[in-house]
């Protein structure tokens, strides 16, 4: 009986020992999918035949790689990274029918482990979301419960993993994407820090504060894909020349003597309190294990949103100028002039929370603007940069929520787009900061995931995964999950 | 003329790599269309841009060739436009850290130096080329140039006639081809040209209103723009009229400037850092070794040629136009005992045969050494004028050296007064009149007796010996 919930290493242990083959694997999963994406639209599109192959080929890395636990098991990407053939297309519909010539370099280098892509994933379109509705083909549900957003942007790859139709998928995460729908999910989400991962094939959406990391369902699977994807790659000249830490070796179990940072702007007003209650119950289970508990500040913080809302339209108004129609996806018809080719096609091709945002950046960055708009907000992007690091003279990780909010019903998100800003306040200061940090599920209230962060300092995910590894394996929520889904990773 | 003209230039250079600024894209000129593309020079969905080192030590090394200060820390911004030539729909390129600052260079104008200041180099990317159909039916893009490295040199507004124009922009060319920067073909586009021209009354510091002129894609037709548009300028002032900001275009057919789009026209580029590339940080090293790389430049070897060589300015200043004529000159220099008679063959018989063959003077198969032991064989008196003309146009077709076609083809001047003394006899004997008027003193009839002296010889004879020969038969 293969569960991928049981985690990664379950998974090549029962390969090695000829319990299953890589062809099973994929069977399970596209088997799965077929079961349950009819409730929870995870997938846009799978990619069974190529799958099959893959799993062919692969077969003999299994046996002959023992140090390659990625080899001859499955993987979903979202939809806004390129692999070579198959269609990409951010969950919009400028992009529909787009079919790259190049593959991203951290799937690229997922596949030279052996790994074997499913299919493409679900997300808000181009990445700008927290609730994967506004995709522009469907949303998504959360496996916890259907009648729920699974969070976003990677809301696709957080219940697919969570739905057990994959054993890990690969996210970005540019203000929270991967960290809130692994909350929401009940999965572990790793955003590392920016410049540890190519972003080489990575379809730019705010290109300073994008990253991609792993979701899986364990610290440990978390480690290990982050150390198949992490690394210097040629393609991408924001991609850190340093050196790759031993992630899995760095699991220790122990957390005594660490500093944990707890800042009072994460944990106060603006938290729900059973968030807060969840989150303070594991800051507490952490202390009890040996860590020492340190009050900090961060009292820029809340310009955080602000600064975002400036910085990543900005970014994003000329990245996605490329889509005009002239070269590639979806052309507006019956264009009079090559004006209105633009206008149509661009009108017509994006969704109302992307049009909102080009809208914005274009505003920040006009001439007479600029100075006032973006180049402020950058400015205070360095002091809400230099806010982390004075705490980290005195800790080696932070603690706080990673969503304020538990997980809320589908519609339910608000028409003002600025509360709906509002609730990416945990995690967009790490963006903005270039850290890395993890969510890691902590409990589950009123049936639904709640995830705590830990954020860690510039490419230092050894320490963060080691804290979240040594909370996971203490922390209820396995018995939690256990009760729900009736298996548990460990 | 009440008015004084001021022009500014805005010269574009194709720095010579072998591939693009940001990819490994080929850069060679006149590829099939978008053959030389790529995903990421096409602005594929997903692509990053990684600068290529070599565009960064070309252009460093223009701007310090053109006596900039230089940036040791800059960055690439984004400038932001929709038009079908640029694929991501914006260029990438410098706003307000340009790798070079507050440079100049020298030209001369009627003898005099001048320094024409130079604003900004800075480097960005080129963009791709529309080729509009002549049936109406549609335009094309061609992606080859897409992502092909250029500087751009903006010069101060310190130039006052077309004329000076085209020097300044010859000189550029000159400094750029020199530095092996740039070749700088403007019939390629690897060199291009838009000027900011104004006019205010002589004696007024504050600058008139300017027009920009685009199109103009020779040197010639740069000066000729600006000429017209000096005049139209002028014309207009004096009417009265008032000089409307805009962009013109040279219009080749007719030798004038039409209206493009006006000022209210222009663009807001909402230029920003470029976020996909880091901050540009030059060490020390790398920029030893540009200053290193920059050789003699025009000016210089034009100063050392007119003092080392005792050569005139002009010939000076044409044999430095190009660093490969200017080293061919320096080395032949350096091996002959008159230089000035090396730079007349080579400015003269050479460059026209060059001219004539329709190559440049690199395709020239013929060695310095070879080329001054021309001028040596011409000196000593082995060969006279004539022949040596004979012998380069030989040399030049077929890259022998001198020697052997004089002996391949029995050319050697025949100073020996035995040899010469039987045929002058001849000559004498079959010309008394000739012979008559030399004797009653009229020197110049002798100068027919010498003709057919050349022409019994081949042209062979030495004309000096030949004519004291004749002389001495005549009048012993």
């Amino acid at each position: 009986m293969i569960d991928f919930r049981k985690g990664l290493r379950a998974l090549q242990k029962a390969l090695q020992q000829g319990e299953v083959t890589p062809q099973d694997l994929v069977l399970h999963s596209l088997t799965t999918i077929e079961e349950q994406d009819s409730v929870i639209q995870a997938f846009l599109r799978t990619e069974s035949h190529v799958a099959k192959q893959r799993a062919q080929v692969v077969t003999s890395t299994v046996t002959t790689r023992e140090d390659n636990v990625l080899a001859g098991i499955p993987y979903a990407l979202k939809d806004n990274m390129c692999y070579e053939g198959v269609e990409t297309t951010c969950a919009s519909k400028i992009l529909a029918g787009y079919i790259p010539p190049h593959t991203a370099t951290a799937a690229h280098r997922l596949d030279h482990a052996g790994g074997i892509l499913i299919g493409k994933v679900n997300l808000d379109e181009f990445a700008m979301g927290s609730t994967t509705e506004n995709s522009a083909y469907f949303s998504t549900h959360n496996p916890w419960h259907p009648d729920y957003v699974p969070g976003g942007s990677s809301g696709g790859s957080a219940a697919a993993v969570a739905a057990g139709m994959v054993p890990y998928a690969l996210g970005s995460d540019t203000g929270g994407s991967i960290r809130q729908p692994a909350s929401f999910c009940g999965v572990v989400g790793l955003k590392p820090t920016y410049g540890r991962v190519s972003r080489f094939g990575l379809v730019s959406y705010a290109s300073s504060l994008d990253q991609i990391g792993p979701i899986t369902n364990s610290v440990e699977d978390a480690a290990i894909v982050l150390s198949a994807i992490a690394g210097f790659d040629e393609r991408d000249a924001t991609c850190a020349n340093v050196p790759v830490d031993d992630y899995v070796g760095a699991l220790t179990g122990d957390v005594k003597g660490l500093r944990i940072g707890v800042a009072a702007e994460l944990m106060g007003e603006g938290i729900d309190e059973r968030v807060r209650n969840a989150v303070q119950k594991a800051i507490d289970l952490l202390q009890s294990l040996g860590a020492t508990v340190v009050p900090i500040h961060l009292p820029h913080l809340s310009y955080a949103i602000a600064t975002y809302y400036l910085i990543a339209p900005a970014e994003a108004s000329s990245n996605l100028a490329r889509f005009d129609g002239v070269r590639y996806g979806y052309r507006a018809p019956q264009a009079d002039n090559l004006l209105s080719m633009y206008s149509k096609t661009r009108s017509a091709g994006f969704g109302d929370e992307v049009k909102r945002r080009i809208l914005l950046g274009t505003y920040a960055l006009s001439s007479g603007y600029y100075d006032a708009y973006y180049k402020r907000a950058q400015q205070m992007r360095t002091l809400i940069a230099q806010d982390f690091q004075q705490a980290y003279e005195h800790v080696d990780v932070i603690v706080a929520p990673t969503s304020p909010v538990l997980p809320f019903r589908l519609g339910e998100a608000s028409d003002d787009p600025v509360t709906n800003y509002l609730i990416d306040i945990c995690t967009i200061p790490v963006n903005l900061a270039g850290l890395p940090a993890i969510s890691v599920p902590c409990d589950v209230v009123e049936g639904l995931p709640v995830g705590l962060q830990i954020i860690g300092n510039m490419f230092d995910e050894a320490t963060i995964l080691r804290v979240a590894d040594t909370y996971e394996k203490h922390s209820p929520f396995a018995a939690l999950r256990e009760a729900k889904w009736g298996g548990a990773a460990q | 003329m009440t008015y004084e003209t001021v022009i500014g230039l805005e010269v574009h250079v194709e720095l010579g790599t072998k591939s693009k600024i940001f990819c490994s894209c080929d850069t060679s000129f006149g590829a099939p269309p978008n053959s030389h593309v790529c995903p990421v020079c096409m602005g594929s969905p997903g692509v990053l841009p990684v600068l290529n080192e070599e565009a960064l030590r070309l252009g460093m090394k223009a701007a310090l060739a053109l006596n900039c200060q230089v940036r040791t820390d800059s960055k690439f911004d984004r400038k932001n436009y929709f038009y079908p030539d640029s694929p991501k729909a914006y260029q990438i390129s410098q706003y307000d850290e340009p790798i070079g600052e507050q440079g100049y260079v020298e030209i001369e104008v009627n003898g005099e130096k001048k320094r024409i200041g130079i604003t900004r180099v800075h480097l960005e990317e080129d963009a791709g080329k529309l080729n509009h159909s002549p049936f109406g039916d549609g335009s094309f893009v061609d992606f080859n140039r897409v992502g092909i490295p250029l500087i751009e040199i903006v010069s101060e507004p310190d130039l006052r006639t077309p004329e000076e124009a085209r020097l300044y922009l010859e000189q550029i060319k000159a400094i750029m081809q020199y530095c092996e920067v740039s070749e700088c073909k403007m019939e390629e586009g690897s060199l291009r040209c838009d000027a900011n021209i104004s006019l205010r009354p002589y004696g007024q510091e504050a600058f008139g209103t300017k027009a920009e002129i685009k199109n103009m894609n020779s040197f010639r037709n740069v000066e000729r723009g600006l000429e017209f548009e000096q005049q139209r300028q002028e014309k207009a002032l004096t009417r009265g009229e008032v000089i409307v900001q805009e962009t013109r275009r040279f219009d080749e057919a007719t030798g004038s400037t039409i209206s493009m789009r006006g000022k209210e026209d222009a663009h807001d580029y909402r230029y920003f850092p470029d976020p996909d590339l880091p901050r540009i940080i030059v060490s020390d090293a790398f920029l030893t070794a540009c200053q290193e790389e920059i050789p003699e430049l025009p000016a210089a070897k034009r100063e050392r040629f007119m003092q080392a060589y005792g050569l005139p300015a002009y010939d000076a200043g044409v044999l430095t136009t190009s660093r490969f004529l200017a080293e061919f000159f320096d080395a032949t220099a350096q091996q002959v005992s008159d230089p000035k008679a090396a730079s007349n063959w080579l400015m003269g018989d050479v460059l026209a045969y060059m001219n004539a063959s329709g190559e440049s003077i690199e395709a020239i198969r013929v060695t310095p050494t070879q080329f001054a032991d021309l001028i040596g064989l011409i000196e000593d008196g082995t060969i006279s004028t004539k022949i040596a003309k004979t012998v380069l146009k030989t040399m030049l077709d077929s890259g022998k050296a001198p020697k052997q076609i004089i002996e391949e083809q029995g050319l050697v001047q025949i100073s020996d007064v035995d040899a010469l003394t039987a045929i002058a006899k001849a000559v004498i004997e079959r010309n008394p009149a000739a012979v008559q008027d030399v004797l009653e003193g009229k020197e110049k009839a002798i100068g027919s007796l010498v003709g057919q002296m050349m022409k019994e010889t081949k042209g062979k004879a030495n004309p000096a010996v030949v004519n004291q020969l004749l002389k001495d038969l005549i009048l012993s």
